[in-house]
């Protein structure tokens, strides 16, 4: 009877996780096994696993990439995980407010308010962090307006340092916080909030009491979209940070493309990997309580 | 001094006045129902006095202090929602504390409470349940529970008891008169549901478009409508509309269709309603209630109609009949259901009621 349905459910059931198998897990694979390797002047440039040698079976499995990189780049990462981590507290200092008055705002005024949020996605990504360039650089759009109001007598220094590239990821990924709380707030119920007024419960307890722990799922999913991708961020250090802005993105493209050193780059992606392994499932410990 | 007192009151909301010029008071240890249709403005009242709107003139005294100004959170009144409205973030015990917490209880003092309230609504052993892990029925007493337990002058309750199936609504309607006779405070309660607000309630306020239609105790509300609405809406009702002439017996109502003109009371409340002219010539509407008709085969002395049973709905104890005169007039009568053997679809009979069960209502 179920035969032919049986199957088909079964195969689109089975569809997603054929997808996640060849296109995430696979690759992850190969990368976790690269990392594990030798470096070679060949094509590709790492020498086998395991292969056949004159002196039979040989290995090349190695925890050296893993040494050098605990030796030479825990910089990279405190500077990662902290630009990430500042970014994603900026994020959601402004993302709150801004994410609660758009849920509050009368029905036409959401639309609006909530398609503002979503315009930046209609400019490539790349552009929009050009356009910072031409913002922030010493003859730019902020530094001429300051100089000519006479705030200021010489240019600030905006650009190719630590804000800019903070500047760049909250504005980049302020949107992915926005949207999360956004739609925690408007399921948030409105006579929760006047039942919690009606107990005798002023605006700030009301907030901190009903609002905040209900919007909880909101926060967390917002603030994984925001540190998860904040912590790999290549382009946003590459084109607004100084020399010595070093992230983890950043020395993962050196690796790879300057050094040609793809072991070396696979163990940088695998430890990168494995710390944002840990929010999410923190996260996920957390939203499962809230939703319980 | 009453607990409550309504000046004038009005609200509006664009181009309609949901509350229009409303001035009730409620006394000390009443179980006041306001009743009226959806979109009457029975809700916005009850928003009005908790202090989630405010009004556009009038004022609104509670204990005898005014309450403009005056934020919801401030209000000596608690709410009981209509969609319960529990934090779904804390368990029972949790919600019914919510409210001493903010009072700045302590501890043992709020414990002993929130076991208290628990005891009353019998939810004792729910005091670590989180609200979806209850049934319709439990939330309801958890949400009494909350409301009652920062022990308010005034509580309101918005439609308390519409979410419960039919069996669950009666029996909690008991209850929750029980609670508030026991407690001694003073309740509001608003509802769409007449047969609730008969049977719970020791005043009503009947509202209609933002209006006060009506306001008195069950019985005088259900036997002396001072309105088509209230007559209407309270119950079911045979509603003659006609002019009035005078009779040799006194005046009577000539009704388009009927051969004979219909006998009037000969009293009639003056104090309900003044604008009744029961003068010759005077246009005026008649109700009777379904249990005044009586029904019989045989043509009864006095005044009586003649019509057909167009269809009979049995519901046990009691049969509403719904008959159709010559002329094509339909009447309703409710009887009791061992009263009405061999009636059958078809049948002739004769419909009477004594003068004085029918109401005159102005047009």
């Amino acid at each position: 009877m179920s035969g032919i349905g049986g199957w088909l459910r079964r195969g689109l059931i089975g569809l997603p996780f054929l997808w996640l198998a060849v296109f995430f897990l696979l690759p992850l694979a190969i990368v976790a096994a690269i990392s594990l390797t030798e470096s070679a002047d060949t094509i590709p440039p790492f020498r086998p696993l395991f292969g056949m040698a004159a002196a039979g079976l040989q290995s090349h499995l190695t925890l050296a990439n893993y040494r050098e990189l605990a030796e030479g780049c825990l910089g990279a990462y405190a500077n990662s995980l902290g630009n990430a981590a500042l970014a994603t507290l900026l994020c959601l200092a402004i993302g709150y407010p801004f994410a609660f008055a758009i849920a509050r705002a009368p029905g036409l005024w959401r639309h609006l308010l909530l398609f503002m949020v979503m315009l930046p996605f209609w400019t490539s990504f790349l552009i929009r962090v050009y356009a910072w360039i031409a913002l922030l650089q010493p003859s730019g759009l902020v530094n001429r307006l300051l100089l000519d109001a006479g705030i200021i007598a010489a240019p600030l220094p905006l650009l190719y340092n630590a804000f800019s590239v903070e500047l760049g990821l909250v504005y980049s990924y302020l949107p992915f916080m926005i949207l999360p709380l956004y739609g925690s707030l408007m399921r948030l119920e409105e006579s929760l909030v006047e039942a919690a007024a009606d107990l005798g419960a002023p605006p700030w307890r009301v907030f901190v009491g009903v609002i905040l722990p209900l919007t909880l799922p909101g926060i967390a999913a917002g603030m994984l979209l925001v540190f998860i991708p904040a912590v790999g961020e290549f382009v946003i250090p590459d084109l607004l940070g100084g020399p010595n802005t070093l992230m983890v993105g950043k020395l993962l493209w050196q690796e790879f493309f300057d050094n040609v050193d793809w072991p070396a780059a696979s163990a940088i992606a695998m430890a990168l990997v494995a710390i944002v392994t840990l929010p999410l499932l923190v996260a996920q410990r957390l939203l499962a309580r809230a939703a319980a | 001094m009453a607990l409550l007192e309504i000046t004038a009151a009005s609200k509006r909301f664009a181009a309609t006045a949901a509350v229009d010029r409303v001035s009730l008071s409620v006394e000390r240890g009443e179980l006041f129902a306001l009743l009226g249709p959806s979109g009457c403005g029975k809700t916005t009242l009850l928003r009005l006095i908790a202090g989630f709107e405010t009004p556009d003139s009038g004022q609104i005294l509670i204990d005898g202090v005014a309450m403009n100004g005056v934020p919801p959170y401030a209000r000596p009144v608690n709410m009981m929602f209509q969609s319960y409205a529990l934090f779904p973030h804390l368990d029972v015990a949790g919600n019914i504390a919510f409210g001493l917490k903010q009072e700045g209880m302590e501890r043992r003092r709020r414990d002993a409470r929130v076991a208290e309230m628990l005891a009353l609504v019998q939810m004792a052993d729910f005091a670590r349940r989180r609200p979806h892990e209850l049934s319709g029925g439990q939330k309801q007493r958890v949400a009494l529970a909350r409301a009652l337990a920062k022990m308010p002058k005034l509580l309101l309750l918005d439609e308390p008891l519409a979410a419960l199936d039919r069996k669950l609504r009666e029996e909690t309607r008991l209850e929750l008169r029980g609670i508030q006779e026991r407690l001694g405070t003073t309740f509001l309660v608003v509802t769409h549901d007449q047969e609730e607000a008969l049977g719970m309630a020791s005043r009503i306020a009947v509202m209609n478009r933002g209006h006060l239609a009506q306001i008195g105790p069950p019985a005088e509300i259900y036997e002396r409508p001072n309105s088509r609405f209230v007559a209407d809406f309270v119950g079911a009702v045979n509603l003659f509309d006609g002019e009035v002439v005078a009779g040799s017996d006194g005046p009577r109502l000539v009704v388009a269709g009927l051969a004979q003109p219909i006998p009037l009371p000969h009293r009639i409340d003056r104090q309900i309603d003044r604008q009744i002219d029961l003068a010759a010539g005077g246009r005026i509407a008649l109700a009777l209630r379904p249990e005044k008709l009586r029904l019989s085969t045989r043509q009864p002395d006095g005044f009586a109609l003649a019509a057909t049973i167009a269809s009979i709905g049995y519901q046990g104890g009691r049969s509403t009949i719904h008959l159709a005169t010559a002329s094509g007039l339909a009447l309703r009568a409710d009887v009791p259901s061992a009263t009405a053997p061999g009636l059958g679809r078809g049948a002739a009979v004769w419909a009477s009621w004594a003068p004085g069960d029918a109401v005159v209502l102005p047009e």
